[in-house]
C-alpha cells in the first residue's frame, strides 16, 4: 500500500465508525502502542473533520498482558493512558497490522482492568492472516495474505512486506 | 526490517572498583531487537539475581527506572494490578524484621498478580538449629520463582543465590547494601526534577550535588545509593563524623566533608540516614544531641538550603536527630515519595527478573 | 608391607643441603643413604623419580579439634591429613573442649594419638580453660612432655598475667607461644580492615590489633629474658617489629601460615565463609611482606593453622560463621608454588621473593621440629643419614592435582583452595620407617 492507499482507507474507516456507531457520541479512540497509536491519532483528526466532535483518544501498552511472559522477554514500549473512564463507552481499538490475535487479546484482558466498556471495536489498517485466536476486526484498511515468515511494516512511506531474514 | 542484536558484555562487565571472584554472576543475554513492524523493542538482558546495585550498572538502573514509570501509572489505576507474573510465586524471607520493606515487596508482587509467602526470623526453624543454606534451599525445593532476602550478615543473598535455583533480591544484608532503597530513591529524584522541569524525566544526573548526611559506616543504604547516584551521573559528598565514615573510601566515588554547614548552599538533594542510639554505647558519637548540634537537619539549616534543594530519608526518622519535624512537613521533603515509589520500583525489580526469558537466548519475534 | 623400604630416584633435601640419593630403610631407621642404591630382596620400592625427598614436615600449629569438636576432626582423621601434606609431627593446639590445660587431658590426647599417621604432640593452654584470668598448672602438663603453650584461639589479653606467665615459664624451660591479637581493637570485626572491609560492607579489625599486642610481647620478653613463639603472622607492621626485635637478639621465634602468603582480603569478595580466618586475609602488601620475612629468615617457620569446621558451619553467612581454614594437605603445595616455583607467580597472581628447596624445608621440617623438641628424641627435621629414624616426606614438584577437600582425609571441607589445581604434590610419606603414604593416598 502506498501513503496515499493508507490515508484513503483512513478516511473511509472513519466513515465506518461513524455509520457503524450512529454518530461519535461514547466513542473513546485507543491506540494500541506503539504501531496503532499514529494511526488513532490520525482516526481521531479525521472523525473531528467529518463529525466535527472531539473523540476521547488514549494509548494502550500491552506488554504486561501478553501471554509470552517469561518464554521471551517483555519489555514495555511506552505508558498507558486513558484520557477518560471506559465505563460505558465504545472503544475503538486501533492498530497496524492484525497478525495471530494475541495483542488484541492482551488489550482486550487490558481493557477489562481499565473499566467495564459497552463494546470494544477493532481497526486495522492491515489484516495479514494466520489467526491463532478467534478475533475478528470490524474496521480493515486492506486484506494482504502473507507467509508467515514475511515481516509486515507499516510507516509513514505507507506499508510494505518484506522477508524476515536471518534474526 | 530486524536490527542486529547488541551483546550485552558492557553490562556483564560492570566495571566497578570491585573484582568478584566466585560471585554466582549475572546470567545475560545478548538481545535487543526490533519486533517487526511495530517496532517493539523486546529484549534487553535476562537477569537472575539483583545482589548489589554495580550489578545493574547505569543500563541496568535506567531500565529498572523506565520499567518503574509503567508500573506507577499501573499503581495509579482502580484496579491496580496486571497478570504479567500470574502463576508465579514470590517469597519473602526476612531474617532482620523490616515491615516497610517486606509489605512493599509483598504488594508489589501482588500487583503483579504473582503469588506471595512470608517466612520471617521469628516463624523460622532457624531457631531450631537449621542452617541458612537448609532453609532456603527447602524453600527452592517448594518451587517460589523468587526470594527476597533481608539479612542481618553481609553477603548472605550472595550465598543463598549460590544454593538456590530461584532469583534472589537482596532486601538489605548487614551494612553492605538495600539496592531497591537506592532504586526507589534515584526514582524520586528524577520524579522530582521532571516535576520541576514540567519535562520529561531526566537519564542523567550530571550535575546534581548530593551529600549524602549521617553513618554512612553502618548503612547499606549510603552504600546503595553512592553507587547508584553516580552511576547516573550524579556528584556525592558523604557528610559525616570521622568516626561515622568507612575505615576506607578507596575506590568510592564520593567527596567527604566532616561538617554540613559548608555543603548546604552548595547541595541540589540533601539524603538524610537515620541515626541509631546504639552507636552511643559503641562510643561513635559523644551523644544524639551533639551530633543533631553538628549535623542535624534543623529549620534553621533547612532555611539556608538552596530554594529547590530536594530533602530525602530512608525511614524510619529520627525527629529532631537527623532532621526536625517542621523541616519533614515542608514541601522539600520527598519522603512520601519515597515511600511510595517503592512499589511500582520493586515491582519493576521483580518484572526483570522473573519476566525475562529465564536465562536463554531471545525467543524470535513475537507474533502479533 | 616390608620393613625393608628403599627411596629410589629422589633428590635428597635436608640441612647440610640436596645430592641425588637413594635412601634404604629397615626397621625404623634410615641404614644407608647412597647414590644408587640395588634394593635388596624383599624391599618395597618407593618410587620418587623427579622427587625431592626431604626430612618429615612438622605442623608447630594443627587443630585436631578433641575432644569435643570430633564432628569437625578427630586425632586420627587429623593425623592422616597431616601425613598426605607430607607431615611426619603436629602440634596440636588447646583451643578444644574442655580445653587441654591440666595433665589429666594431655593424657588423653596423647593417648589418642598413639599409632595415628603422624606423631601427635601436645600444646597446653597457658590459662585455665583460656579465660585470660588465672595460670593453668604449666609444670604437670611439662612433666608430661609437653613444650609449647597457648591459649590459641585467643591472645592473652591481660599484659599483667602475660607477664607472670612468662616469668614461670621461663623458670621452667618451656615457651609460650601467643595468639597475637587484641580483642578491644579487634572487636566486632570479621575480616581485616581496610578498602575492601570498607567496600564489602563487613565489620573489620584493623591490623593494630595483631601488632599492638606483639609489640607488647616482645617488650614482655626483653623484661622478663623469658622466649616466646609468635603464631600466624600476617601484617607487615608485625614484620617490621619481629625484623626489630631479631636484631636486638631477643629470644623469639615466630610462624607464619601458607594462606597468609598467598590470599588476599580481596578474596572475601565472595563473601564465602571458607576465606574467614583469624588473623584476616590481608592486603597484597602484607602478603609480600610475609613472604620477604619468610625467605629472608625473619619468620622463622611456616604452620598450617590447620582449623577445620563442620560444613554447616561454614554454610552460615559470613559474619556467623566461624573463622578458619584447613591447611595440612595443601600446605608444601602452596608454599612451594609461592616460594621456589621458579618465575612462577603466587597463588594471587603476583610475584615475589624466591627460596631454594633447602630453605623452604627448614622453613617446614627442622626449624620447626628443633621449636617443638621433636628433634632430638622425636627423630624429626633430619638430616637424612644412617642411623636416624626414617621420618620422610617424598614431593612432586610438577605433579599437578585438583584440590577436592570431599576427598580428602579431613572431616571438614573448609578448604580456601577448594576446585583449585595445584603444582606440587606429595608422593610418600614414611612415619618411623613405615610407609603411611604410598602414590599420595593414605595407607591406613
Amino acid at each position: 500500500m502506498s501513503v496515499d492507499d493508507v490515508r484513503r482507507a483512513l478516511v473511509r474507516i472513519a466513515h465506518e465508525i461513524i455509520e457503524r456507531n450512529h454518530g461519535t457520541e461514547e466513542l473513546v479512540v485507543v491506540g494500541l502502542q506503539t504501531g496503532g497509536v499514529p494511526l488513532a491519532a490520525r482516526l481521531v483528526e479525521l472523525l473531528r473533520e467529518i463529525d466535527g466532535t472531539d473523540v476521547p483518544f488514549g494509548s494502550l501498552d500491552v506488554a504486561f498482558y501478553r501471554d509470552d511472559i517469561g518464554l521471551r522477554p517483555v519489555r514495555p514500549e511506552k505508558a498507558t493512558s486513558m484520557p477518560c473512564d471506559l465505563a460505558g463507552r465504545v472503544v475503538v481499538l486501533v492498530d497496524d497490522v492484525l497478525f495471530t490475535g494475541r495483542t488484541v487479546r492482551a488489550a482486550l484482558d487490558a481493557l477489562r482492568d481499565l473499566g467495564r466498556a459497552r463494546a470494544v471495536q477493532l481497526a486495522v489498517m492491515v489484516d495479514r492472516g494466520h489467526r491463532e485466536l478467534p478475533i475478528r476486526p470490524d474496521y480493515v484498511g486492506k486484506n494482504l495474505p502473507t507467509r508467515r515468515d514475511e515481516a509486515v511494516e507499516v510507516s509513514e512511506d505507507g506499508v510494505l512486506i518484506g522477508d524476515l531474514g536471518p534474526v | 526490517m530486524t536490527s542486529p542484536g547488541t551483546t550485552d558484555a558492557a553490562r556483564a562487565a560492570v566495571a566497578t572498583a570491585r573484582a568478584r571472584p566466585g560471585t554466582v554472576a549475572p546470567a545475560s543475554t545478548p538481545t535487543a531487537r526490533d519486533d517487526s513492524a511495530s517496532g517493539a523493542r523486546l529484549a534487553t538482558s535476562a537477569r537472575r539475581h539483583l545482589l548489589s546495585v554495580a550489578d545493574l550498572g547505569r543500563d541496568g538502573i535506567l531500565e529498572v527506572l523506565h520499567l518503574a514509570d509503567s508500573f506507577a501509572e499501573v499503581t495509579e489505576r482502580d484496579i491496580p494490578k496486571v497478570p504479567a507474573l500470574r502463576g508465579r510465586t514470590v517469597a519473602t524471607l526476612f531474617f532482620e524484621s523490616s515491615t516497610r520493606t517486606r509489605l512493599s515487596f509483598e504488594t508489589a508482587a501482588k500487583r503483579l498478580s504473582a503469588d506471595t509467602m512470608t517466612f520471617t526470623a521469628s516463624t523460622s526453624s532457624l531457631s531450631k538449629g537449621e542452617s541458612l543454606r537448609d532453609t532456603v534451599e527447602t524453600i527452592d525445593a517448594m518451587g517460589v520463582d523468587a526470594m527476597v532476602v533481608r539479612h542481618a550478615s553481609a553477603g548472605a543473598p550472595h550465598r543463598v543465590a549460590g544454593w538456590v535455583r530461584a532469583s534472589v533480591v537482596n532486601a538489605g544484608d548487614g551494612q553492605h547494601e538495600h539496592p531497591t532503597q537506592a532504586l526507589l530513591d534515584c526514582y524520586t529524584i528524577r520524579e522530582a526534577l521532571a516535576r520541576r522541569r514540567s519535562g520529561d524525566a531526566p537519564d542523567d544526573f550530571a550535575g546534581l550535588r548530593v551529600a549524602v548526611v549521617g553513618d554512612i559506616r553502618h548503612s547499606r543504604v549510603a552504600r546503595s545509593n553512592v553507587l547508584a547516584l553516580s552511576a547516573l551521573g550524579a556528584e556525592v559528598t558523604l557528610v559525616a563524623p570521622a568516626t561515622l565514615l568507612p575505615p576506607s573510601l578507596e575506590g568510592w566515588p564520593a567527596n567527604v566533608s566532616n561538617e554540613l554547614d559548608p555543603v548546604l548552599a552548595e547541595t541540589d538533594v540533601v539524603y538524610l540516614l537515620r541515626m541509631q542510639s546504639e552507636r552511643m554505647q559503641g562510643t561513635f558519637v559523644p551523644s544524639l544531641r551533639e551530633y543533631a548540634a553538628r549535623f542535624g537537619l534543623s529549620r534553621e539549616r533547612a532555611a539556608r538550603l538552596a530554594p529547590d534543594a530536594l530533602v530525602m530519608h530512608p525511614g524510619p526518622m529520627n525527629r529532631g536527630v537527623e532532621i526536625d519535624a517542621e523541616v519533614l512537613e515542608g514541601s522539600s521533603a520527598l519522603v512520601t515519595r519515597q515511600v511510595h515509589n517503592g512499589v511500582p520500583v520493586r515491582m519493576a525489580v521483580l518484572f526483570l527478573l522473573l519476566g525475562a526469558a529465564p536465562g536463554g537466548l531471545a525467543a524470535p519475534e513475537a507474533p502479533r | 608391607m616390608s620393613r625393608k623400604i628403599c627411596v629410589r630416584g629422589g633428590t635428597l633435601v635436608d640441612e647440610t643441603g640436596e645430592r641425588r640419593a637413594d635412601v634404604l630403610v629397615e626397621e625404623g631407621r634410615i641404614v644407608e643413604v647412597a647414590p644408587a642404591i640395588e634394593p635388596p630382596r624383599g624391599a618395597t620400592v618407593l618410587d620418587a623419580g623427579g622427587c625431592l625427598v626431604a626430612p618429615g614436615l612438622v605442623d608447630l600449629h594443627t587443630h585436631l579439634r578433641e575432644p569435643g569438636g570430633e564432628a569437625a576432626e578427630t586425632v586420627e582423621s587429623g593425623a592422616r591429613a597431616a601425613a598426605l601434606g607430607g607431615y611426619t609431627a603436629v602440634v596440636a593446639m588447646p583451643n578444644t573442649e574442655p580445653a587441654i590445660d591440666n595433665a589429666a587431658i594431655v593424657r588423653d590426647v596423647l593417648a589418642l594419638g598413639a599409632g595415628v599417621c603422624a606423631d601427635v604432640a601436645v600444646a597446653g593452654a597457658i590459662t585455665v580453660g583460656r579465660s585470660g584470668e588465672r595460670l593453668a598448672p604449666l609444670a604437670e602438663m611439662a612433666a608430661l612432655g609437653v613444650r609449647l603453650f597457648t591459649d590459641d584461639g585467643r591472645g592473652v589479653q591481660d599484659a599483667r598475667l602475660m607477664r607472670r606467665a612468662l616469668e614461670y615459664a621461663g623458670g621452667l624451660g618451656v615457651v609460650l607461644a601467643q595468639h597475637c591479637e587484641d580483642e578491644e581493637l579487634a572487636s566486632g570485626g570479621h575480616m581485616h580492615e581496610g578498602a575492601w572491609s570498607s567496600r564489602l560492607g563487613i565489620p573489620g579489625q584493623p591490623a593494630l590489633a595483631e601488632e599492638a599486642m606483639l609489640a607488647r610481647d616482645l617488650g614482655l620478653v626483653r623484661l622478663t629474658g623469658s622466649p616466646m613463639h609468635f603464631l600466624h603472622l600476617s601484617t607487615a607492621g608485625s614484620v617490621a617489629l619481629l625484623r626489630a626485635a631479631r636484631s636486638e637478639g631477643l629470644a623469639v621465634t615466630a610462624e607464619a601460615t601458607p594462606h597468609h602468603l598467598s590470599l588476599t582480603d580481596e578474596t572475601v569478595a565472595s563473601y564465602d565463609p571458607v576465606f574467614k580466618v583469624n588473623p584476616p586475609l590481608r592486603t597484597a602488601d602484607d602478603v609480600l611482606a610475609v613472604r620477604d620475612a619468610l625467605v629472608g629468615g625473619v619468620i622463622d617457620v611456616i604452620a598450617t593453622d590447620h582449623a577445620p569446621h563442620p560444613i554447616e558451619a561454614k554454610e552460615e553467612p559470613f559474619e556467623s560463621a566461624p573463622p578458619g581454614m584447613l591447611g595440612l594437605e595443601t600446605a608444601l603445595a602452596v608454599a612451594y608454588d609461592v616460594l621456589c616455583t621458579p618465575g612462577g607467580a603466587g597463588a594471587n597472581g603476583d610475584t615475589g621473593p624466591r627460596c631454594t628447596p633447602v630453605e623452604l624445608f627448614a622453613l617446614m621440617s627442622w626449624r620447626p621440629a628443633r621449636i617443638a623438641g621433636l628433634d632430638a628424641a622425636g627423630g624429626h627435621g633430619g638430616p637424612i643419614a644412617a642411623g636416624a629414624r626414617a621420618h620422610l616426606c617424598v614431593f612432586d614438584p610438577a605433579a599437578r592435582w585438583v584440590v577436592d577437600p570431599s576427598a580428602g582425609a579431613s572431616r571438614s571441607r573448609n578448604s580456601p583452595y577448594a576446585g583449585r589445581e595445584l603444582t606440587g604434590r606429595v608422593r610418600h610419606t614414611l612415619l618411623g620407617g613405615e610407609p603411611v603414604v604410598v602414590g599420595a593416598e593414605a595407607q591406613r
